[in-house]
Formats: structure tokens, sequence, C-alpha cells
């Protein structure tokens, strides 16, 4: 194509006497008026809900001091599934003197060999559990159970059973290095992976030799109270794993009480620096996992239609709750109508409703507030001049969803190019050489995750290794490993998890 | 013909294998329950071309077959009859005969099937033969070895001559995918068949392992898809071989719908290459009407 046919397609708009790319750039598949798939809902009649959920500290429930308990609700009805204790700083005192007791008296003792025994009967009691704690899940956090039952649960047991595996070998991680492990740590997870992210905290931390007070997210405490009960059926000793439910004062209790080792954290930006403020001048280690704003680049010699999938995959797993999405996409101008064109027919395939039919690929927003902060997002977009495409999707009436979105004419300054969303909200710009690719994928305050996608091996290590990116997939999006280390440049985040790298955050080296 | 610029065929679409393998398998997690799936059911009988490809195959044999595809389970009479039967040239005749009067289509192979290993004017005869018995639809096998040694050329100018000699049965271009062995050349080669006036693109002979996969099959609808947008054609898909579970039918349909949508979800633009797929599709209906599962016994295996 010579560049001034080039200029006339980037250019045209309305098509008035333009020549369009394709003299049939109007065509449409009908994906949806033949054949629809009938409801295929994930049975719930055997999951138990209790009414009310207290905290689990040194091996049992206990109800809050102070009495209060509040709502989490189902987003994708936005009514209330339970109900769970919110933790004051009186109870985040007694989880902490549980975990600090256990980790003198009982785990800090116990060899490698032993602590690795009940690590691993907890990850064979999660595959037990498994359909059960993926329906609960998709209840709790709206996420479709096509993710829950194939992605969050079974990587959750992945995770224990890797870091079971380090327990007795410790001592071999770091040849020529001595350490020990940290005491009891105070863990904060979110509310869009709970149960994962909840097995990336407490898996490392009890194989190294280190107990836990552990707070999830107020929207999603339910998997967590369920993990207890598989601690407390496992044999787990009392206070190894203490589980304080409640919302930021909660957390705030934790990352300041006087006897927590180390916090680790994963969440907003926003947050993190709060903590990091709150512990300067104590001698708490810590991690933080926070807020990403992934480039997911696109080479014209990328295999384009596993392109297509890698881009949905990116921005649509989860809701887009996802930290590492790849919510910017980068394409070379060349291809850039073709693969819009191709992304779009594919949207439209995309089915969203009732987390737990499986067969939807787009769950329920977690949570109200959620919801209003992307249609906020998506009301900015508009008012910066950006233009909208919505896939044409049925929603259902009630609860809180979001059709899979993009914005095109959108700029590096643009407000949603800059700021994290977290909702399926795709913005997409062009680039034309690699080197303005690389510059527009690292001119930003964050750097947790990317992806390269070309036929060509060179090309993404070059590419790969200049983006300033905690984690770079080629050719694939949204890929986690056990064995794989995870975590940001600059406000992404501090520290490791996952893998060998991910002990090291709960380690202390003598030398 | 209007004037079509020829694409270079020598430039490489370039194809993720890992990639496709995970949207295959990502489109076999849609649950097909219910309604949904005795409609699937009774579409994917419909799409059947039921084949038989023997060298034993005789008269008596044929009509067997033809009545089969007429009326595939009499105990039920509301079942749509299958597409078409798939046979060698000598025996179309013979198939049309048993067909008259049905709407079942009598579909030849041709061009010196399954090997293709013959001069163009034995293919040529061939097709013009099976055309002449009254083969409404022609299944012709690509020339492999002068596709793998890069005479594009060749391949092409083979598929648009027997086009010709085809006049207006419908020609069914077989890639025989398994030969071509790599995505990236069964993508290309399913552009060289439709821009050279294939009706339908087809995966393979049924001769040679692996015959039909989903990889294969996504990847030529994905073809199909590319060129419908750049020339408004509308051209036909048909995995051939190795089919043979209601439930595997299944899956195949959902790539379909999912990647070209409700418009080729006809036999029309979709076939199934089988033999023993419409006996447990059968079965299949049966169980979703009656919520019984039948012995194979009452199933007539023609």
């Amino acid at each position: 194509m010579s560049e001034k046919t080039k200029d006339n397609v980037s250019n045209q708009k309305g098509g008035n006497g333009v020549k369009p790319t394709s003299p049939n750039a109007d065509l449409k598949f009908d994906f949806g008026s033949f054949w629809q798939y009938s409801d295929a809902p994930e049975s719930s009649d055997h999951i138990e809900i209790l009414d009310k959920y207290d905290h689990f500290i040194d091996g049992e429930f206990v109800k809050p001091v102070k009495g209060r308990y509040m709502t989490s609700i189902n987003p994708s009805t936005g009514k209330a599934f339970t109900q769970f204790a919110e933790g004051t700083s009186e109870d985040v005192d007694n989880a902490v003197k549980a975990a600090r007791k256990a980790y003198t008296k009982v785990w800090k003792n116990l060899s490698g060999k032993e602590r690795g025994k009940y690590i691993y009967r907890i990850a064979r009691m999660i595959q037990e559990r498994s359909r059960e704690l993926a329906i609960t899940e998709s209840m709790d956090g709206g996420k479709p159970i096509r993710e829950s039952r194939d992605v969050d649960v079974p990587l959750a047991a992945a995770y224990f059973f890797y870091y079971a595996g380090w327990s007795d070998k410790i001592e071999y991680a770091f040849p020529g290095r001595k350490h020990e492990s940290l005491g009891v740590c105070g863990q904060i997870i979110p509310w869009n992976f709970p149960l994962l992210m909840l097995a990336w905290k407490i898996a490392p931390a009890l194989a190294t030799g280190n107990t836990v007070v552990l707070k999830p997210a107020e929207s999603t405490p339910v998997t967590a109270l369920k993990f207890a009960e598989i601690c407390r059926d496992a044999g787990l000793p009392k206070g190894v794993v203490n589980i304080i439910t409640g919302a930021g004062q909660t957390g705030a209790a934790l990352v300041d009480h006087p006897d927590v080792n180390k916090i680790a954290f994963t969440g907003s930006t926003e947050v993190g620096k709060m903590i990091q403020k709150s512990i300067a001048g104590t001698d708490k280690k810590f991690t933080l996992e926070l807020g990403g704003k992934g480039a997911n680049i696109i080479f014209e010699d990328a295999p384009l239609d596993q392109a297509v999938e890698g881009i949905i995959n990116a921005i649509f797993f989860n809701q887009g709750h996802v930290c590492c999405a790849g919510s910017r996409l980068l394409v070379q101008e060349g291809i850039a109508d073709d693969l819009i064109l191709k992304l779009k027919n594919r949207m439209e395939t995309l089915i969203v409703g009732d987390p737990l039919d499986k067969n939807t690929d787009i769950g329920a927003i977690n949570s109200k507030s959620q919801y209003d902060k992307i249609n906020n997002y998506l009301q900015i977009g508009l008012d910066e001049g950006a233009t909208i495409y919505q896939s044409s999707c049925n929603l259902p009436e009630e609860g809180y969803y979001c059709r899979p979105t993009f914005f095109t004419d959108v700029s590096q300054s643009s407000q949603i190019v800059q700021e994290e969303i977290f909702g399926p909200v795709l913005t997409i710009q062009t680039f034309r050489t690699p080197d303005e690719a690389i510059e527009k994928a690292n001119n930003t305050q964050f750097g947790l995750a990317g992806g390269v996608w070309t036929d060509k091996g060179s090309k993404i290590f070059n590419v790969g290794s200049k983006l300033r990116s905690g984690v770079v997939w080629a050719n694939t999006y949204n890929k986690f490993d056990p064995t794989s280390p995870f975590g940001g440049y600059k406000e992404s985040g501090i520290g490791r998890e996952g893998g060998l790298h991910g002990l090291k955050g709960y380690l202390k080296f003598k030398y | 013909m209007s004037t079509t610029i020829l694409p270079d065929f020598h430039q490489t679409i370039p194809i993720d294998m890992v990639g496709v393998e995970e949207r295959v398998s990502r489109l076999n997690k849609r649950s097909i329950k219910k309604e949904s799936k005795l409609q699937a059911l009774k579409l994917a009988l419909s799409m059947i071309d039921h084949t038989t490809l023997e060298g034993k195959d005789s008269p008596g044999k044929m009509i067997q077959l033809c009545s089969k595809a007429k009326r595939p389970y009499a105990a039920m009479p509301g079942l749509p009859s299958v597409a078409a039967v798939c046979v060698y040239p000598t025996m179309v005749s013979t198939a049309k005969k048993a067909l008259k009067g049905s709407r079942v289509k009598v579909a030849s192979v041709a061009t010196a099937f399954p090997s293709g290993m013959a001069p163009l004017q034995v293919k040529l005869d061939d097709t013009k033969y099976a055309v002449a018995e009254g083969a409404d639809e022609v299944d012709m096998v690509i020339s492999r070895g002068e596709f793998l040694s890069g005479n594009y050329n060749f391949v092409f100018d083979e598929i648009a001559s027997i086009k010709d000699a085809c006049g207006s049965s419908h020609l069914k271009v077989i890639l025989e995918t398994g030969e071509l062995e790599t995505l990236e050349n069964v993508r290309k080669a399913s552009e060289i068949a439709m821009v050279a006036g294939a009706d339908f693109i087809k995966t393979s002979t049924g001769k040679i392992s692996p015959a039909a996969t989903q990889p294969v099959t996504l990847v030529m609808l994905e073809a199909i898809r590319d060129y419908y947008l750049k020339t408004g054609r509308m051209v036909g898909m048909k995995p051939a071989g190795g089919i043979r579970k209601a439930k595997e039918a299944l899956q195949y349909l959902v790539l379909v719908k999912e990647t070209l949508g409700a418009e080729w979800l006809t036999p029309n633009w979709f076939r199934f290459g089988a033999s023993s797929l419409t006996n447990d599709l059968l079965m299949q209906i049966i169980k979703q009407e009656t919520g019984i599962y039948q012995s194979i016994n009452y199933f007539s295996n023609d």
C-alpha cells in the first residue's frame, strides 16, 4: 500500500469520498440470531454459606470483640451474600498475639519437612474442595465460573504445592548465604483474586517458617474463611494462620501493630503509598504489589488472530480487574484497521452475564463502588474526545455489569491512558517503529506487565528487554505459574512474589 | 469474472500454533445443554456428507447408503436427511438414481483421489466424468507435492482448471491438511483454493492421519472469514475424517458459530465428511428426546 493510501485510510472518518480499507468493510457477521446457547448454570445448591462468619484466630472461629459485622454483597445480583466480622484493633492484637505464640512455640522450631507436610495437605484439601471454592468465589466476587474453576482455584493449589516443595529445601535455596524466618507476617490482599492472592501470600510465608495474620478484602472475604476451615481441618498448629476480616481500618491496625515483622500487600498504589508511610522508621519488612497499566504491543508481523485472542485475555480476563491487565493496546499503524475489525468481531462473541453460567465470559463488576469508578472513567474518556466502542451484548437487569469496551482516538496524555481503570476498558494507540512502541509502553508511572506480539524471536527479546516492566509476555498474555516471579517496576510495587524470588521476601539474610 | 489481483502466495501469514490450540480449548468449554443441544444435534445430522470411499464399494452397498442418507432413522420420521452422500465417480449414477426425489445431494471425489498423483488431463477427465454422471458436487484433492515444493501457482492453476471443468457443480477442494503439516501451510492452501474458485474448502481425504482436527478447522474458518471480508464471497467449510462422536460435532459447530456466525450454520455452508458420526448423532438425539439411551443394535450400519 502506498504512503498516500495509508494516509487516506487513517484519516478517513465517515468515508466521504475516501476509499475505504476494504470494499467490504461494512460486512457483518451474525453471531447471535441463530442457535443460542441454553443456560448452563453451575448448581450452587450444595454450597454451604453461613449466615455469619467470624474471625479465625488461634485455630478457631471467634466473634469480633466489638461484636460488629459487615455485609458481603453478591455483585451479580446486588443483594447481600453473607455477613462477616468487622475487625478492630483488639481483634488484630489477638490475632497477632496468637501468631507470635505459634511462631515462637511451634512453627519456627518445626523442621522444614514437617512444615512441608502441612502445606502439602492444605494444597490437597484445596483440590478436594475445588468445586465449592470456585462456586463461592464466583458468588462472592462476580468472576465467571469458567475462570474460578479453571484458573483461580487450580492455581491457588499449585502455589501451595510449589512452596510446600521448598519447605525442606530452603537451606539450599540461596547457596553461600545464611538466612532465617522473619516472624509474624501481616498480609493484606485484594478482591480481584481472593483465594489466589491468599495462596501467593500464605504459601511462601509458611514454607519459610513464618506465621501469618491475613486480612482479605471486604467485598470478598468468604473463600479466605473457607480456607480457614481447611487450615483447621488439616490440623495446622493453632495460630500459624489467622484470618481477620474487615475494611481499611482493620488493615491499618494490622500494618501499625508493633509486633508484626513484615507487611505483604497487594492492592492499589494509593494504599501502597500509605502503608510505606506508616511503616517508615520501623524495622518492618514489606513487599508491595500495586497497580498497573500494561502495554500490549502488537507488531505487524504478529500472528493476528492469536494476537486478538491475546488482547481479549489481556483486558477482559476477570472483568479487567487484573493489576497486570493489558489495558493499553499499542498496535503498529499499518495493521490497526484490520486488527480493530477482528477485535470488534471477537468482542461480539463475548457473553456477559451470570458468573455461575458455564458459558459466561465476563461476569459481574466486583462492587458498586468499582462499577461507579469504571463508569466515571467511561465518561472521562468521552469528555476527552476519545471514540468509544462497546459490544452489543445483552446485560442482566440486576447486578453490576459492564460491556467490553475500547477507546480509540486517545493519546499518551489522556487520563484514560495514564490511569488504572481496573475494568473491561481498553485504550488503543498506534505506533510506527519499535522505539516508539517502547517509549509509549514505558511512559507511565506503572511497570507491572506487558506483552509483545511478533513472529520474530529476536524482536521479542530486543523489545522485551527494554520494557521497564516486571513481567513481559511474548505472544501470550496473563499466564501465571508458581515457578515464575511476579512484581513491579516503579509505582507498580516492590519485591517479587512467586518462584525462588518469592522466598526472599519472607527471609532475613544473615550474610 | 471481475478483475482480481492475485495475492502473493509466497508471503506467509504467521500463525501461532499454541495460540490456536488455546482458542480451540476455550471454545470447547462452551456448555451445550438442553434445547441448544437438541437443535445442534439435528443441525449436525443435516450437515453430514455420508461417505463411503472404499475399493470394495458396489451398487448394492450404494443403494443401502443412500437409503440411510434419505431417512437416517425410520422410527423417528421428523428427522432431517443428511446433506449428501460422498462416493467415487463410478458410483455417482447409482447414487443419483437411489436418491431421486430426495434433497440429498451426490458428491463425487475426483482428480485421482486420494493422492492426486496424475496428470492434469486425467484429473480433468475424472472430474468431467463425475459431473456427466450427475454429481452435484465435486471433491477434488490438491497436489500436495507441488504445494510443498513451493509451486503455488501450479496448485492455483490446477484448482482453477478443475473449477472450470465442474461447470455448475459445486467444487470442494481437499487440502489434505495432514500432509501439509503446519497451520501456516493450511492457511496458505486455503487462500489458494478460495482465490482459485473453491466453493468449499475441505480438510482431508480420510485416508491420511491426522484427518480433520479442530485447530486446522479453526484456521480454515478464519481464512474463510478474512476472504469474505476482502471479497464479499462466502466459501463453505468441510472438516472430514476422524469425526465420530456427536460431542465433537457440537464442538465443531461452536467453532463455526463463533468464527463465522449464523449464516454459515447451514448445510449450504458447512458439512461434516463422516460415516460413523451419523449413528452417534442419532443416539444422542434419541437420548435428548426420550431420556433413554438406545442400544447400538437399533441403528443400521451403512
